[in-house]
Protein backbone atom coordinates (compact mmCIF):
# COMPACT_ATOMS: atom_id res chain seq x y z
CA UNK A 1 0.00 0.00 0.00
CA UNK A 2 1.33 3.39 -0.91
CA UNK A 3 0.21 6.53 0.76
CA UNK A 4 -0.13 9.84 -1.00
CA UNK A 5 3.02 11.83 -0.37
CA UNK A 6 2.73 15.48 0.42
CA UNK A 7 2.79 17.30 -2.93
CA UNK A 8 4.86 20.01 -1.29
CA UNK A 9 7.58 17.54 -0.48
CA UNK A 10 7.39 15.83 -3.86
CA UNK A 11 7.50 18.87 -6.11
CA UNK A 12 9.58 20.93 -3.70
CA UNK A 13 12.31 18.31 -3.73
CA UNK A 14 12.23 18.11 -7.53
CA UNK A 15 12.42 21.90 -7.79
CA UNK A 16 15.35 22.15 -5.40
CA UNK A 17 17.19 19.49 -7.39
CA UNK A 18 16.87 21.83 -10.39
CA UNK A 19 18.76 24.39 -8.32
CA UNK A 20 21.48 21.85 -7.61
CA UNK A 21 21.93 21.50 -11.38
CA UNK A 22 23.19 25.06 -11.77
CA UNK A 23 24.42 26.19 -8.37
CA UNK A 24 28.02 27.36 -8.81
CA UNK A 25 30.70 24.99 -7.54
CA UNK A 26 34.47 25.41 -7.66
CA UNK A 27 36.04 24.45 -10.98
CA UNK A 28 36.85 20.76 -11.09
CA UNK A 29 34.29 19.77 -8.49
CA UNK A 30 31.47 20.99 -10.69
CA UNK A 31 32.04 18.07 -13.06
CA UNK A 32 31.30 15.56 -10.30
CA UNK A 33 28.03 17.29 -9.46
CA UNK A 34 25.59 14.54 -8.42
CA UNK A 35 22.57 14.15 -10.66
CA UNK A 36 20.17 14.76 -7.80
CA UNK A 37 17.15 15.13 -10.07
CA UNK A 38 17.54 11.56 -11.33
CA UNK A 39 18.02 10.25 -7.80
CA UNK A 40 14.92 12.02 -6.54
CA UNK A 41 12.84 10.75 -9.42
CA UNK A 42 14.13 7.29 -8.62
CA UNK A 43 13.09 7.67 -4.99
CA UNK A 44 9.62 8.94 -5.79
CA UNK A 45 9.06 6.23 -8.36
CA UNK A 46 9.90 3.63 -5.74
CA UNK A 47 7.76 5.19 -3.02
CA UNK A 48 4.91 6.84 -4.91
CA UNK A 49 4.52 5.07 -8.25
CA UNK A 50 0.96 6.32 -8.65
CA UNK A 51 2.08 9.93 -8.71
CA UNK A 52 5.37 9.80 -10.53
CA UNK A 53 5.65 8.10 -13.89
CA UNK A 54 7.20 8.58 -17.28
CA UNK A 55 5.26 11.79 -17.83
CA UNK A 56 6.62 13.48 -14.72
CA UNK A 57 10.12 12.30 -15.64
CA UNK A 58 9.74 13.78 -19.10
CA UNK A 59 8.49 17.12 -17.83
CA UNK A 60 11.19 17.28 -15.15
CA UNK A 61 13.75 16.57 -17.85
CA UNK A 62 12.44 19.37 -20.04
CA UNK A 63 12.61 21.77 -17.10
CA UNK A 64 16.16 20.66 -16.41
CA UNK A 65 17.06 21.25 -20.06
CA UNK A 66 15.73 24.78 -19.88
CA UNK A 67 17.55 25.51 -16.65
CA UNK A 68 20.93 24.02 -17.46
CA UNK A 69 21.03 24.98 -21.12
CA UNK A 70 21.35 21.51 -22.62
CA UNK A 71 19.66 20.54 -25.86
CA UNK A 72 15.92 20.65 -25.39
CA UNK A 73 14.92 17.02 -24.81
CA UNK A 74 18.30 15.61 -23.83
CA UNK A 75 17.70 15.25 -20.13
CA UNK A 76 14.07 14.43 -20.83
CA UNK A 77 15.22 11.42 -22.80
CA UNK A 78 17.75 10.37 -20.17
CA UNK A 79 15.24 10.64 -17.35
CA UNK A 80 12.51 8.80 -19.26
CA UNK A 81 14.88 5.89 -19.82
CA UNK A 82 15.85 5.92 -16.16
CA UNK A 83 12.22 6.09 -15.08
CA UNK A 84 11.33 3.20 -17.32
CA UNK A 85 14.08 1.04 -15.85
CA UNK A 86 13.02 1.89 -12.32
CA UNK A 87 9.42 1.04 -13.15
CA UNK A 88 10.46 -2.30 -14.57
CA UNK A 89 12.51 -3.34 -11.56
CA UNK A 90 10.50 -1.49 -8.94
CA UNK A 91 9.27 -4.57 -7.09
CA UNK A 92 12.79 -5.86 -6.72
CA UNK A 93 14.48 -2.52 -5.96
CA UNK A 94 11.99 -1.72 -3.23
CA UNK A 95 12.95 -4.68 -1.11
CA UNK A 96 16.69 -4.48 -1.54
CA UNK A 97 18.70 -3.55 1.55
CA UNK A 98 19.86 0.02 1.40
CA UNK A 99 23.40 -0.61 0.21
CA UNK A 100 22.21 -2.87 -2.59
CA UNK A 101 19.73 -0.24 -3.57
CA UNK A 102 22.58 2.25 -3.69
CA UNK A 103 24.46 -0.08 -6.00
CA UNK A 104 21.45 -0.33 -8.28
CA UNK A 105 21.14 3.46 -8.33
CA UNK A 106 24.82 3.65 -9.17
CA UNK A 107 24.23 1.37 -12.15
CA UNK A 108 21.27 3.50 -13.24
CA UNK A 109 23.30 6.70 -13.01
CA UNK A 110 26.17 5.12 -14.91
CA UNK A 111 23.76 4.05 -17.62
CA UNK A 112 22.49 7.61 -17.66
CA UNK A 113 26.03 8.92 -18.22
CA UNK A 114 26.43 6.47 -21.10
CA UNK A 115 23.26 7.77 -22.75
CA UNK A 116 24.51 11.32 -22.24
CA UNK A 117 27.79 10.31 -23.87
CA UNK A 118 25.94 8.82 -26.84
CA UNK A 119 23.88 11.99 -27.23
CA UNK A 120 26.97 14.18 -27.00
CA UNK A 121 28.71 12.15 -29.68
CA UNK A 122 25.65 12.09 -31.93
CA UNK A 123 25.21 15.85 -31.72
CA UNK A 124 28.90 16.45 -32.41
CA UNK A 125 29.79 17.97 -29.04
CA UNK A 126 32.78 15.70 -28.53
CA UNK A 127 33.70 13.70 -25.46
CA UNK A 128 32.62 15.16 -22.14
CA UNK A 129 35.41 15.77 -19.63
CA UNK A 130 36.44 12.68 -17.65
CA UNK A 131 35.41 14.26 -14.36
CA UNK A 132 31.77 13.74 -15.25
CA UNK A 133 32.23 10.01 -14.67
CA UNK A 134 32.73 10.74 -10.97
CA UNK A 135 29.16 11.99 -10.75
CA UNK A 136 27.58 8.48 -10.44
CA UNK A 137 30.06 7.66 -7.67
CA UNK A 138 28.99 10.73 -5.73
CA UNK A 139 25.40 9.70 -6.32
CA UNK A 140 26.18 6.24 -4.98
CA UNK A 141 27.63 7.72 -1.81
CA UNK A 142 24.70 10.09 -1.38
CA UNK A 143 21.84 7.67 -2.00
CA UNK A 144 21.52 6.09 1.49
CA UNK A 145 21.50 9.50 3.15
CA UNK A 146 19.01 10.90 0.68
CA UNK A 147 16.78 7.88 1.16
CA UNK A 148 16.85 8.11 4.95
CA UNK A 149 16.32 11.86 4.91
CA UNK A 150 13.29 11.70 2.65
CA UNK A 151 11.81 8.79 4.57
CA UNK A 152 12.20 10.73 7.80
CA UNK A 153 10.64 13.84 6.29
CA UNK A 154 7.65 11.89 5.01
CA UNK A 155 7.18 10.23 8.37
CA UNK A 156 7.25 13.56 10.19
CA UNK A 157 4.75 15.09 7.78
CA UNK A 158 2.42 12.15 8.14
CA UNK A 159 2.58 12.27 11.91
CA UNK A 160 1.88 15.96 11.92
CA UNK A 161 -1.16 15.39 9.71
CA UNK A 162 -2.41 12.72 12.03
CA UNK A 163 -1.77 14.84 15.06
CA UNK A 164 -3.41 17.91 13.56
CA UNK B 1 -4.79 -22.39 -27.70
CA UNK B 2 -4.31 -23.39 -24.14
CA UNK B 3 -4.05 -19.92 -22.58
CA UNK B 4 -5.23 -17.47 -25.17
CA UNK B 5 -6.41 -15.01 -22.61
CA UNK B 6 -3.20 -14.97 -20.67
CA UNK B 7 -0.95 -14.41 -23.66
CA UNK B 8 -3.18 -11.63 -24.83
CA UNK B 9 -3.10 -9.97 -21.48
CA UNK B 10 0.65 -10.36 -21.24
CA UNK B 11 1.03 -8.86 -24.68
CA UNK B 12 -1.13 -5.91 -23.83
CA UNK B 13 0.69 -5.46 -20.54
CA UNK B 14 4.11 -5.29 -22.16
CA UNK B 15 2.77 -3.05 -24.92
CA UNK B 16 1.26 -0.84 -22.26
CA UNK B 17 4.69 -0.62 -20.64
CA UNK B 18 6.78 0.11 -23.70
CA UNK B 19 4.47 2.16 -25.90
CA UNK B 20 4.54 5.28 -23.70
CA UNK B 21 8.28 4.84 -23.40
CA UNK B 22 8.69 4.76 -27.16
CA UNK B 23 6.38 7.75 -27.55
CA UNK B 24 8.36 9.79 -25.04
CA UNK B 25 11.67 8.77 -26.57
CA UNK B 26 10.49 9.76 -30.03
CA UNK B 27 9.24 13.08 -28.72
CA UNK B 28 12.54 13.79 -26.96
CA UNK B 29 14.53 12.84 -30.06
CA UNK B 30 12.42 15.14 -32.24
CA UNK B 31 12.93 18.00 -29.82
CA UNK B 32 16.68 17.43 -29.71
CA UNK B 33 17.07 17.32 -33.47
CA UNK B 34 14.90 20.40 -33.89
CA UNK B 35 16.92 22.24 -31.27
CA UNK B 36 20.23 21.19 -32.80
CA UNK B 37 19.14 22.28 -36.27
CA UNK B 38 17.94 25.63 -34.97
CA UNK B 39 14.31 24.84 -35.74
CA UNK B 40 11.17 25.55 -33.78
CA UNK B 41 12.54 23.90 -30.65
CA UNK B 42 15.37 26.39 -30.26
CA UNK B 43 12.85 29.20 -30.66
CA UNK B 44 10.68 27.53 -28.04
CA UNK B 45 13.69 27.20 -25.75
CA UNK B 46 14.45 30.89 -26.11
CA UNK B 47 10.88 31.77 -25.17
CA UNK B 48 10.61 29.25 -22.37
CA UNK B 49 13.91 30.09 -20.75
CA UNK B 50 12.10 33.05 -19.18
CA UNK B 51 10.61 30.41 -16.90
CA UNK B 52 14.07 29.32 -15.82
CA UNK B 53 15.04 32.81 -14.70
CA UNK B 54 13.83 32.49 -11.09
CA UNK B 55 15.83 29.28 -10.73
CA UNK B 56 18.93 31.02 -12.05
CA UNK B 57 18.33 33.94 -9.74
CA UNK B 58 18.09 31.73 -6.67
CA UNK B 59 21.05 29.60 -7.74
CA UNK B 60 23.23 32.67 -8.16
CA UNK B 61 22.29 34.14 -4.80
CA UNK B 62 25.03 32.38 -2.75
CA UNK B 63 27.59 34.14 -4.93
CA UNK B 64 25.88 37.48 -4.40
CA UNK B 65 25.67 36.95 -0.65
CA UNK B 66 29.34 35.96 -0.45
CA UNK B 67 30.30 39.06 -2.38
CA UNK B 68 28.22 41.31 -0.16
CA UNK B 69 29.58 39.77 3.03
CA UNK B 70 33.11 40.08 1.67
CA UNK B 71 32.56 43.78 1.03
CA UNK B 72 31.12 44.21 4.50
CA UNK B 73 34.06 42.64 6.26
CA UNK B 74 36.97 43.76 4.13
CA UNK B 75 39.33 45.68 6.36
CA UNK B 76 40.55 49.18 5.92
CA UNK B 77 44.02 47.90 5.17
CA UNK B 78 42.79 45.74 2.31
CA UNK B 79 40.82 48.60 0.87
CA UNK B 80 43.82 50.91 1.01
CA UNK B 81 46.00 48.31 -0.69
CA UNK B 82 43.39 47.77 -3.36
CA UNK B 83 43.03 51.49 -3.85
CA UNK B 84 46.76 51.91 -4.30
CA UNK B 85 46.94 49.08 -6.76
CA UNK B 86 44.05 50.41 -8.79
CA UNK B 87 45.56 53.90 -8.84
CA UNK B 88 48.82 52.49 -10.13
CA UNK B 89 47.01 50.53 -12.78
CA UNK B 90 45.03 53.56 -13.79
CA UNK B 91 48.22 55.53 -14.30
CA UNK B 92 49.73 52.79 -16.42
CA UNK B 93 46.58 52.46 -18.51
CA UNK B 94 46.22 56.19 -18.90
CA UNK B 95 49.74 56.57 -20.18
CA UNK B 96 49.21 53.72 -22.57
CA UNK B 97 45.95 55.25 -23.68
CA UNK B 98 47.64 58.52 -24.54
CA UNK B 99 50.08 56.72 -26.76
CA UNK B 100 47.27 54.74 -28.30
CA UNK B 101 45.42 57.95 -29.09
CA UNK B 102 48.46 59.23 -30.92
CA UNK B 103 48.77 56.00 -32.83
CA UNK B 104 45.09 56.02 -33.71
CA UNK B 105 45.36 59.56 -35.00
CA UNK B 106 48.33 58.61 -37.08
CA UNK B 107 46.48 55.57 -38.31
CA UNK B 108 43.53 57.69 -39.32
CA UNK B 109 45.82 60.06 -41.20
CA UNK B 110 47.50 57.21 -43.01
CA UNK B 111 44.14 55.75 -43.94
CA UNK B 112 43.06 59.08 -45.33
CA UNK B 113 46.29 59.24 -47.31
CA UNK B 114 45.57 55.80 -48.69
CA UNK B 115 42.08 56.88 -49.60
CA UNK B 116 40.55 54.30 -47.31
CA UNK B 117 37.08 55.16 -46.17
CA UNK B 118 36.55 52.34 -43.80
CA UNK B 119 35.46 53.66 -40.45
CA UNK B 120 35.05 51.58 -37.35
CA UNK B 121 32.83 52.65 -34.58
CA UNK B 122 33.48 50.37 -31.70
CA UNK B 123 30.71 50.38 -29.15
CA UNK B 124 31.39 48.75 -25.81
CA UNK B 125 29.13 47.79 -22.96
CA UNK B 126 29.87 46.29 -19.56
CA UNK B 127 27.60 43.44 -18.47
CA UNK B 128 27.68 41.09 -15.50
CA UNK B 129 27.94 37.32 -15.59
CA UNK B 130 25.33 35.35 -13.67
CA UNK B 131 27.27 33.09 -11.36
CA UNK B 132 25.82 29.70 -12.20
CA UNK B 133 27.25 26.60 -13.86
CA UNK B 134 25.58 25.53 -17.05
CA UNK B 135 26.12 22.09 -18.50
CA UNK B 136 29.89 21.49 -18.44
CA UNK B 137 30.03 19.72 -21.79
CA UNK B 138 28.94 22.88 -23.60
CA UNK B 139 30.98 25.92 -22.77
CA UNK B 140 28.49 28.68 -22.29
CA UNK B 141 27.89 31.44 -19.80
CA UNK B 142 24.83 33.42 -18.93
CA UNK B 143 24.94 37.20 -19.09
CA UNK B 144 22.91 39.53 -16.93
CA UNK B 145 21.54 41.63 -19.79
CA UNK B 146 19.41 40.93 -22.82
CA UNK B 147 17.88 42.58 -25.82
CA UNK B 148 16.28 45.15 -23.50
CA UNK B 149 19.79 46.27 -22.62
CA UNK B 150 21.00 46.44 -26.18
CA UNK B 151 22.67 43.04 -26.35
CA UNK B 152 22.50 41.45 -29.79
CA UNK B 153 23.46 38.11 -31.24
CA UNK B 154 26.99 38.18 -32.62
CA UNK B 155 28.50 40.72 -30.26
CA UNK B 156 32.04 39.85 -29.23
CA UNK B 157 32.77 39.43 -25.54
CA UNK B 158 36.10 40.45 -24.05
CA UNK B 159 37.61 40.75 -20.60
CA UNK B 160 40.80 42.36 -19.37
CA UNK B 161 42.88 39.52 -20.82
CA UNK B 162 41.40 39.26 -24.27
CA UNK B 163 38.59 37.77 -26.31
CA UNK B 164 36.25 35.55 -24.33
CA UNK B 165 33.63 34.51 -26.88
CA UNK B 166 30.48 35.78 -28.51
CA UNK B 167 26.79 36.16 -27.81
CA UNK B 168 24.69 33.40 -29.37
CA UNK B 169 21.25 33.66 -27.83
CA UNK B 170 19.37 36.67 -26.55
CA UNK B 171 16.18 36.85 -24.55
CA UNK B 172 14.68 40.10 -23.29
CA UNK B 173 16.58 40.01 -20.00
CA UNK B 174 19.29 37.39 -20.41
CA UNK B 175 21.82 36.42 -23.01
CA UNK B 176 23.81 33.25 -23.53
CA UNK B 177 27.36 33.52 -24.77
CA UNK B 178 29.48 30.85 -26.39
CA UNK B 179 33.01 30.71 -25.05
CA UNK B 180 36.07 30.66 -27.26
CA UNK B 181 36.89 27.15 -26.09
CA UNK B 182 33.59 25.49 -27.02
CA UNK B 183 34.11 22.79 -29.67
CA UNK B 184 31.58 24.62 -31.87
CA UNK B 185 33.49 27.88 -31.80
CA UNK B 186 36.01 29.20 -34.30
CA UNK B 187 37.65 32.60 -34.43
CA UNK B 188 39.84 34.12 -37.17
CA UNK B 189 43.23 35.04 -35.71
CA UNK B 190 46.50 36.51 -36.80
CA UNK B 191 50.00 35.87 -35.46
CA UNK B 192 51.29 39.20 -34.18
CA UNK B 193 54.91 38.56 -35.06
CA UNK B 194 54.58 37.27 -38.61
CA UNK B 195 51.14 38.38 -39.70
CA UNK B 196 50.11 34.80 -40.49
CA UNK B 197 46.34 34.49 -40.59
CA UNK B 198 44.55 31.34 -39.51
CA UNK B 199 41.58 30.11 -37.49
CA UNK B 200 41.52 29.00 -33.87
CA UNK B 201 39.01 26.35 -32.86
CA UNK B 202 37.79 25.51 -29.37
CA UNK B 203 38.62 22.13 -27.91
CA UNK B 204 36.15 21.80 -25.05
CA UNK B 205 38.90 22.39 -22.49
CA UNK B 206 39.05 25.78 -20.84
CA UNK B 207 42.80 26.12 -21.26
CA UNK B 208 43.30 25.12 -24.87
CA UNK B 209 42.64 26.31 -28.41
CA UNK B 210 43.56 24.42 -31.54
CA UNK B 211 44.85 25.86 -34.81
CA UNK B 212 44.82 23.11 -37.43
CA UNK B 213 45.91 23.19 -41.07
CA UNK B 214 48.85 25.55 -40.82
CA UNK B 215 51.21 25.04 -43.77
CA UNK B 216 54.59 23.67 -42.76
CA UNK B 217 56.33 26.62 -44.29
CA UNK B 218 54.32 29.11 -42.25
CA UNK B 219 56.09 31.33 -39.79
CA UNK B 220 54.73 30.37 -36.39
CA UNK B 221 56.63 29.54 -33.21
CA UNK B 222 55.94 28.57 -29.65
CA UNK B 223 55.34 31.75 -27.68
CA UNK B 224 53.76 33.68 -30.54
CA UNK B 225 50.86 35.89 -29.55
CA UNK B 226 47.60 35.63 -31.44
CA UNK B 227 45.19 38.51 -31.97
CA UNK B 228 41.85 38.68 -33.74
CA UNK B 229 42.33 39.45 -37.41
CA UNK B 230 38.95 41.05 -37.95
CA UNK B 231 38.24 38.88 -40.96
CA UNK B 232 34.59 38.06 -41.24
CA UNK B 233 33.60 41.24 -39.48
CA UNK B 234 32.26 39.59 -36.34
CA UNK B 235 35.21 40.17 -34.02
CA UNK B 236 36.89 43.56 -34.06
CA UNK B 237 40.54 43.32 -35.07
CA UNK B 238 43.46 43.50 -32.68
CA UNK B 239 42.20 41.89 -29.47
CA UNK B 240 44.49 39.30 -27.85
CA UNK B 241 43.25 35.74 -28.24
CA UNK B 242 46.02 33.55 -26.88
CA UNK B 243 49.61 32.41 -26.88
CA UNK B 244 50.93 29.48 -28.91
CA UNK B 245 52.06 26.74 -26.53
CA UNK B 246 52.90 23.76 -28.71
CA UNK B 247 53.35 22.84 -32.35
CA UNK B 248 53.16 19.38 -33.81
CA UNK B 249 52.55 17.85 -37.25
CA UNK B 250 49.06 16.56 -37.97
CA UNK B 251 48.19 13.02 -38.99
CA UNK B 252 48.99 13.51 -42.64
CA UNK B 253 52.35 15.17 -41.82
CA UNK B 254 51.54 17.83 -44.40
CA UNK B 255 50.33 20.48 -42.01
CA UNK B 256 51.17 21.76 -38.58
CA UNK B 257 48.73 21.88 -35.69
CA UNK B 258 49.29 24.55 -33.09
CA UNK B 259 47.91 24.55 -29.59
CA UNK B 260 47.30 27.85 -27.85
CA UNK B 261 46.33 28.99 -24.38
CA UNK B 262 43.50 31.55 -24.31
CA UNK B 263 44.47 35.00 -23.09
CA UNK B 264 41.14 35.69 -21.41
CA UNK B 265 40.29 34.38 -17.99
CA UNK B 266 37.76 31.80 -19.00
CA UNK B 267 37.27 30.06 -15.69
CA UNK B 268 35.58 32.77 -13.72
CA UNK B 269 35.13 36.47 -14.06
CA UNK B 270 32.45 38.75 -12.78
CA UNK B 271 31.97 41.14 -15.63
CA UNK B 272 32.68 41.19 -19.32
CA UNK B 273 32.72 43.82 -22.00
CA UNK B 274 30.52 43.36 -25.05
CA UNK B 275 31.89 45.08 -28.12
CA UNK B 276 30.30 45.27 -31.50
CA UNK B 277 32.01 46.26 -34.62
CA UNK B 278 29.70 48.76 -36.21
CA UNK B 279 31.12 49.26 -39.66
CA UNK B 280 29.83 52.30 -41.45
CA UNK B 281 30.19 50.96 -44.95
CA UNK B 282 29.30 47.68 -46.45
CA UNK B 283 32.84 46.54 -47.21
CA UNK B 284 33.44 44.22 -44.31
CA UNK B 285 36.36 42.41 -45.87
CA UNK B 286 39.88 42.57 -44.55
CA UNK B 287 41.80 45.65 -45.40
CA UNK B 288 44.54 43.57 -47.04
CA UNK B 289 47.39 45.22 -45.17
CA UNK B 290 50.84 45.12 -46.73
CA UNK B 291 52.70 42.12 -45.24
CA UNK B 292 55.08 43.80 -42.79
CA UNK B 293 52.62 45.98 -40.89
CA UNK B 294 50.15 43.54 -39.31
CA UNK B 295 50.32 44.37 -35.61
CA UNK B 296 49.92 48.11 -36.01
CA UNK B 297 46.22 47.85 -36.62
CA UNK B 298 44.45 48.78 -33.43
CA UNK B 299 41.40 49.49 -35.48
CA UNK B 300 39.58 50.16 -32.29
CA UNK B 301 38.66 53.62 -31.30
CA UNK B 302 40.74 53.87 -28.16
CA UNK B 303 38.41 55.94 -26.04
CA UNK B 304 35.75 53.29 -26.31
CA UNK B 305 37.83 50.44 -24.98
CA UNK B 306 41.01 50.95 -23.02
CA UNK B 307 41.88 47.26 -22.71
CA UNK B 308 43.47 46.83 -26.12
CA UNK B 309 47.14 46.29 -25.63
CA UNK B 310 49.02 47.97 -28.42
CA UNK B 311 51.09 45.44 -30.24
CA UNK B 312 54.23 47.40 -29.65
CA UNK B 313 54.01 46.99 -25.88
CA UNK B 314 56.21 44.21 -24.58
CA UNK B 315 54.43 40.96 -23.92
CA UNK B 316 55.11 41.07 -20.21
CA UNK B 317 53.81 44.52 -19.71
CA UNK B 318 50.71 43.60 -21.61
CA UNK B 319 49.97 40.48 -19.66
CA UNK B 320 50.90 41.39 -16.11
CA UNK B 321 48.33 44.06 -15.36
CA UNK B 322 45.59 42.03 -16.90
CA UNK B 323 44.77 39.76 -13.95
CA UNK B 324 45.10 42.61 -11.53
CA UNK B 325 42.28 44.58 -13.07
CA UNK B 326 39.78 42.01 -11.95
CA UNK B 327 37.59 42.91 -9.08
CA UNK B 328 39.10 40.99 -6.18
CA UNK B 329 36.97 38.28 -4.70
CA UNK B 330 37.07 37.72 -0.98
Amino acid sequence: MTRTPSPWLLYGSLLSSLLVLVVPLPAGIDLARPYLLAMLLCYWMLEAPDHVGLGVAFLAGLAADLVSGTLLGEQALRLVVLAFLVQRFRTRLRFFPLWQQALAVFALLLNDRLIALAIALASGDGLPPWGTWLSPLVGFALWPWLFLLLDELRLRLRERERGG
Amino acid sequence: MAYPGSTASRLSESAGGTLPLLAYLALAMTLMVADQRGGFASQARLKLSVLAEPVWWVAASPGRVAEGVGKLFSTRQELTAENQRLTRELQVSASRLHRLLAVAEENQRLRELLGGTRGYRLSAKLVGIIDIDLDPSRQRILLDAGSDGGVAVGQAMIDAGGVLGQVVEVTPRRATALLLTDPDHAIPVQVVRSGLRTIAFGTGRTDQLRLPNIPQSADIRVGDRLVTSGIGGRFPAGFPVGVVEALHPDDTRLFVVAEARPAARLDRGLEVLLVSNAVDETDVGPDAPPPPEPPAEPAAEPAAEPTTTPAAAPANAASTPAPATRTPRP
